[in-house]
């Protein structure tokens, strides 16, 4: 049958819609396929780019493999240990507070003795030219961070300068690094609270020694979950 | 088919933007630096140009009743295919772009050149005239940017080797150091105060030209559908 004679069917332009839509999801199927695994794995070396980021110095272990989730003020927050000689010497974890356009999420490597040791916020939707100031990228305020406690500054000092404290905020912008230094705070809280279990070591003192390297996968049922943070 | 007219009304006469108005979603969102602009100019060009080669190729075989939904089934498709490819395999260039890539889809001009011109002509001329309104889309994103950028942060194309390579990073500069920022035109009315303005010039400009032209008839002003 000709073309010209088909368009006449009642059934015609059903059939073209149909059968377009077929074709098309069947090429999403396909490009979907095609790229998960790489998708994926482009993914994975983000990640893991990120961790060495905020993480200087060595260690021996596949990050992405040891991880421990622990119940935070958000949900499950999904922490990452950094192993040497089977030892945790440093984990990181993501935290995120209020910006001045929702949600600052930032990631922070904190060693053993609950010293920062860097800072790298990886999704905001702050204000271009003022609030995104926070990315390293734009300004070298984001390492300010680094080498901080919780008792350096102290607890009031633990704040912007507008606020009492001592980590200047940007001309125009002081929702927006307010909230970093927040976020951060209540990180270095929660290390210091859970520090026995983020360490792998909740008998105190006991020192077990593993031999190790410490590519052990943690028997961790629910170990994607904060990956959505 | 006369590619000087397409180029011309892709570009100036016609512009998405300053003529047709259409497309004001992603105008006013990503506008904030000319190096958004730029890129979202960029990926809507692509998807222009392929969605106008597809809407030609199919013209015969769709129905008027259906042409809709199949152009969006098709343009939400190709959005889609980018979308997920870029993220596979240019992911750097993905982590820059991939916020706008997204919004095509909702980009009413993509839409609107299948309607108005692709769907009437073969898959040369229609592909070309998807290629100038894309040119002239990122022209207008570009420039908007670009003013918004200076007057809101005293900057000019920062953070262009994000989006280009570092071969690029050339186009970054400074226009007014120590400038301390003037929020409104990095904020959204800053758009809609740019376009305003420039949309008046564009009026004024173009009836200079005429005027200038000894019969003052032929070119009818551009008028917003």
């Amino acid at each position: 049958m000709k073309l010209e004679q088909l368009r006449e069917k009642l059934g015609y332009p059903g059939a073209v819609l149909g059968g377009i839509g077929l074709l098309t999801s069947g090429a999403l199927a396909l490009a979907d396929r095609a790229t998960l695994d790489d998708i994926q794995a482009a993914q994975d070396l983000d990640m893991k780019q990120s961790l060495t980021q905020v993480l200087p110095g060595k260690y021996e272990n596949d990050l992405l493999k040891d991880t421990v989730v622990m119940p935070g003020p958000e949900g499950g927050v999904t922490v990452y240990r950094a192993r040497q000689a089977g030892r945790v010497v440093a984990v990181v974890f993501k935290v995120q507070a209020r910006g001045y356009a929702g949600p600052v999420v930032s990631m922070m490597g904190v060693d053993r003795d609950g010293k920062l040791l860097g800072v790298r916020v990886i999704k905001h939707r702050e204000t271009p030219g003022l609030g995104d100031k926070i990315e390293p990228a734009k300004s070298e305020w984001i390492h300010g961070f680094e080498g901080r406690s919780l008792g350096n500054p102290v607890a009031e000092k633990f704040a912007v300068k507008k606020d009492g404290g001592v980590f200047d905020q940007f001309a125009g912008a002081t929702i927006t690094p307010r909230a970093v230094v927040k976020s951060v705070k209540g990180g270095l809280a929660f290390f210091a609270k859970e520090k026995p279990q983020l360490l792998d070591e909740p008998l105190v003192g006991a020192g077990r020694v593993r031999d190790s390297g410490g590519s052990r996968a943690r028997p961790a049922p629910t170990a994607n979950h904060g990956a959505s943070l | 088919m006369n590619y000087a007219r397409i180029t011309k009304d892709g570009l100036w006469d016609n512009n998405i933007v300053f003529a047709q108005i259409l497309g004001m979603c992603p105008t006013m969102a990503v506008t904030g630096s000319a190096t958004n602009g730029l890129g979202m100019g960029l990926a809507t060009t692509a998807v222009l140009v392929a969605s106008n080669a597809m809407v030609s190729m199919v013209r015969n075989v769709v129905t008027p009743d259906v042409r809709i939904p199949v152009y969006i089934v098709l343009i939400a498709t190709l959005v889609t295919l980018v979308d997920v490819s870029l993220n596979a395999w240019a992911h750097d260039l993905y982590k820059v772009l991939g916020l706008y890539i997204a919004l095509i889809v909702a980009n009413c001009a993509v839409l609107g050149r299948a309607e108005a011109y692709a769907q009437k002509v073969g898959m040369l001329p229609a592909a070309m005239d998807g290629l100038m309104m894309g040119l002239g889309f990122t022209f207008a994103l570009t420039l908007i940017g670009g003013i918004r950028e200076v007057i809101g942060g005293g900057t000019l194309f920062a953070n262009a080797h994000l989006l280009l390579g570092p071969a690029f990073a050339f186009l970054e500069t400074t226009v007014i150091p120590d400038y301390r920022g003037y929020l409104l035109f990095i904020l959204p009315p800053g758009g809609f105060l740019v376009l305003g303005f420039l949309l008046a010039g564009k009026r004024i400009l173009d009836k200079r030209l005429a005027q200038r032209r000894v019969t003052p008839v032929a070119t009818p002003e551009p008028v917003a559908g």
